[in-house]
């Protein structure tokens, strides 16, 4: 292909796609030049399939079949739209109204209603939606999406990922054009640099100096990997990018090899994504079909192609040798940098390995500019990070906010807040490897160095919420658990010290834990940061260090008072009956499976801490609500 | 290895020959072991010692390598997996949400622990470090089908469920 049959593509389909991103009278005009009255987006990420949107598609096809319009309504299956928990979501075009939680049931009804009929079926919208005096606003109005600036998500949500000619549309393989025709490597290499764009997936090394590094380590073969092993449990912004955007991927791949030279890229995927590889594999099938991808790409004379790998579960693959290692098909683990990978990486060349957001950034910034691109963010920190979401919040999804925005705006704004009136205790970034920020830093601006100083990290993106229902010492001991099965064994440091940590905080949740534990705790954690092999057992210690920095006292309760102030360590729960409301029914005392329970009948029970073994059977069966937990 | 026993290996040859195929499929890629390995183990639904032999012999490496890489992902299983494999998402925003509990109730309800397979082998059961569903959490799977917003109140209709379909080769 060459670039004038690339830019007749993106005419041809720029309005079609340019439908999804206005709304009202301006959607309508060029609506009717596109040859389909309406648009219907209905998302196919994983959490809306999940929740069986799936069912809603052959619904729709159904319904419009049978009210003849599919000739007049164009239906796209798009990627993630970043509002999870109301999945399975649709969009109609141009109106831009959202429905929520489609069912197939309503599907007809909108089919009929709105898309035949030309009224919007009000109680089926995502009900932040519907004013009071029943006006409409669309999506990008509501608080979810206000605050957001969408540079790396872009063109989720918006053009069908299986379509190569929706992403050209959106000027999609134009920077891959502006780089092949008018740019040296050297310039690609100062524009990226200049941008300040740091790696995603972590770590936040500066991406143009990675590249810068790799181009000038000498070799004929030098490869280009992507890092799609999202580990992180609870972060899922990497599989939403491939899900809904996978050309991008592909694009910035191209990109990096022109850049350091390399005719070879990897993209290493987690086996658990089965859409995310599907629709990377379809990409870039037609990405070689089209000539984008393979030799002679869009008659530049360079050559470049792309391999899919799978990993096979496990957590320390993540890590930038590791990942290599298991590419190679060996054992995933880690070995000791340097050197470096830029240096004798993949297959002992020099290679270049970033994250996936950190690549769906790359053709924004030769497009835009640099200067554009550094003009988002705080002074270190550049450009826009894209969040997951998730634990104790309202707005469970995927956000994207520049950098610098505060926990409290993405949290109470954006996230609408806790459910259940519960009181926001703190958010945990970085997943296994980071630590929490509690309640009383909501109003740092989150950016690289600001998390490393409230001893935390940025990691991928995960962003848990926690509330007061959340125990600070059982949450350490979960991110223990998970680097305890995950650790690698390579390394003695972390090895051995992720299960003595995990052992200090299991007597401590036990009520068997002794004040001189948390001296040895930081002792150990000092050790292990300072001496393991890779980021897996240097961070290990972060999930304890920070929790026990910021919620001492809970660890002190805990340890003094033996009581779990959050309720959640079963060890420490007391499960008590209230004398006055107790009838003597004896309801609790033939339950329990311990025999704990003494009365007389008609008369108040006790119960025998001695004997109990929190089962909470006592409480679950009461009738009266004389039991409660202390 | 103790249940390689229990479970004798049943491999047959139309089996044999679909892993002999993989093989030369991959052999002469660098780094073949991986995905031959998840095509074995797709081809036999686990790893037993028999088919890491057939997998050392094709690829001409040792049977300690391919073990050493079989035991090392948690994709990879030496032992058999039921009929419907029950996979709970303890990824930290399930974990908040009470996955923990889901699992319990699971193990209860089974008579196994995670990671063990039920006598009459229609179930097995394991934990998972999240399938991106978080947004549904707390998740749990069955074969490839994903039930969001679990509680255990909700284990027993859905054991049931698959109770009544039977195993698969029913």
């Amino acid at each position: 292909m060459t670039l004038e049959e690339l830019n007749k593509i993106r005419l041809a389909k720029r309005e079609l796609v340019a439908v999804r991103k206005v709304v009202q009278e301006q959607g309508e005009k060029l609506a009717a030049k596109t040859g389909y009255r309406k648009q219907v987006l209905v998302c196919g990420g994983t959490g809306c399939t999940s929740s069986g949107s799936k069912k809603v598609l052959e619904a729709l096809h159904q319904a419009l079949k049978e009210e003849k319009l599919e000739n007049e309504i164009l239906v796209v299956r798009t990627g993630c739209f970043g509002l999870c928990a109301l999945g399975p979501i649709m969009i109609v075009y141009p109106e831009g109204v959202f429905y929520s939680q489609a069912t197939p049931e309503g599907v007809k009804r909108i089919v009929k209603e709105h898309l035949k009929e030309g009224h919007v079926v009000k109680d089926l919208l995502y009900q932040e939606t519907v004013h009071e005096d029943g006006s409409i606003i669309s999506l990008n109005q509501t608080n979810f999406y206000k605050k957001q600036l969408r540079v790396a998500l872009r063109n989720c949500g918006v053009i069908d990922p299986e379509q190569v000619e929706e992403y050209i549309a959106v000027d999609g393989y134009q920077a891959l054009a502006k780089v092949l025709t008018s740019m040296s490597p050297e310039d690609v290499l100062e524009e990226i640099s200049k941008s300040g764009l740091r790696g995603r997936g972590g770590g936040g090394f500066p991406t143009g100096k990675k590249w810068s590094f790799a181009k000038a380590s000498p070799g004929e073969i030098k490869y280009v990997c992507c890092n799609a092993d999202e580990g992180d449990p609870g972060a899922f912004m990497d599989r939403s990018i491939l899900e809904g955007d996978p050309h991008c991927i592909i694009e910035a791949m191209t990109i990096a090899g022109y850049t350091i030279g390399a005719h070879h890229g990897f993209v290493y995927i987690r086996a658990e994504y089965p859409v995310a590889v599907q629709r990377l594999e379809i990409a870039i099938e037609q990405a070689r079909q089209y000539g984008l991808l393979g030799e002679n790409i869009l008659g530049s004379g360079f050559d470049f192609d792309i391999e899919i790998r799978l990993g096979a579960g496990a957590f320390v693959c993540g890590e930038e040798t590791a990942l290599m290692t298991s590419i190679e098909g060996n054992r995933g683990e880690p070995r000791p940098r340097p050197p470096y990978p830029a240096v004798k990486g993949l297959f002992g060349k020099p290679t270049v390995l970033n994250n996936v957001e950190t690549y769906a950034n790359i053709p924004r910034i030769i497009l835009k500019g640099s200067d554009w691109f550094a003009s988002m963010g705080t002074a270190t920190s550049k450009g826009t990070k894209v969040f997951a979401l998730g634990g104790k919040i309202t707005n469970v999804g995927l956000v994207e906010v520049p950098m610098g925005t505060t926990l409290r705006e993405i949290v109470e704004e954006i996230g609408g807040g806790i459910p259940g009136g519960k009181k926001f205790k703190a958010a945990q970034t970085g997943g296994p490897s980071g630590g929490c920020i509690p309640a009383l830093h909501a109003d740092t601006p989150i950016d690289y160095d600001n998390l490393i100083a409230l001893g935390s990290m940025m990691g991928s993106g995960g962003l848990i919420i926690l509330d007061e229902d959340t125990c600070m010492v059982d949450i350490a001991k979960f991110y223990l658990e998970f680097t305890v099965d995950e650790s690698c064994g390579k390394c003695t440091p972390c090895r051995v010290g992720t299960q003595r940590l995990l052992r200090f905080l299991e007597k401590i949740t036990a009520g068997k834990g002794e004040m001189e534990d948390l001296d040895k705790i930081q002792e150990l954690a000092r050790h292990m940061k300072t001496s393991s092999l890779c980021a897996l057992g240097q961070s290990a210690p972060n999930p304890v260090l920070s929790t026990m920095n910021y919620f001492k006292d809970e660890y002190i309760a805990h340890i003094k008072d033996k009581t779990c102030p959050a309720k959640v360590c079963n060890a420490l729960k007391q499960y008590l009956i209230i004398p006055a409301k107790c009838k003597g029914c004896t309801l609790c005392a033939h339950n329990c499976p311990v025999g704990a329970i003494h009365g007389t009948v008609k008369k108040p029970h006790v119960i025998d801490q001695e004997k109990c073994i929190k089962c909470g059977l006592c409480l679950k069966n009461c009738k009266f609500g004389a039991v409660y937990t202390k | 290895m103790k249940q390689t026993n229990i479970h004798p290996f049943k491999g047959t040859p139309a089996q044999a020959r679909k892993l002999q195929a993989a093989i030369q499929q991959h052999k002469d890629m660098p780094g073949a072991l991986l995905p031959v390995l998840q095509e074995a183990q797709g081809i036999y639904g686990y790893l037993p010692i028999e088919v890491q032999t057939m997998v050392a012999e094709g690829l001409d490496i040792s049977l300690s390598e391919v073990y050493g890489v079989a035991t090392f992902y948690s994709q990879f299983s030496l032992t058999p997996k039921g009929e419907h494999q029950i996979s709970v998402c303890l990824g930290t925003a399930c974990y908040v949400k009470g996955a923990d509990k889901v699992l319990e109730e699971l193990e209860k309800q089974l008579g196994i622990k995670s990671g063990e397979c039920t006598q009459d082998g229609l179930f097995s059961l394991d934990s998972c470090r999240c399938v991106g569903a978080c947004g549904l959490a707390p998740v749990m799977m069955v074969d490839d089908e994903v039930y969001g917003k679990m509680t255990p109140e909700k284990v027993s209709t859905v054991l049931e469920s698959y109770r009544k379909k039977g195993g698969k080769k029913a």
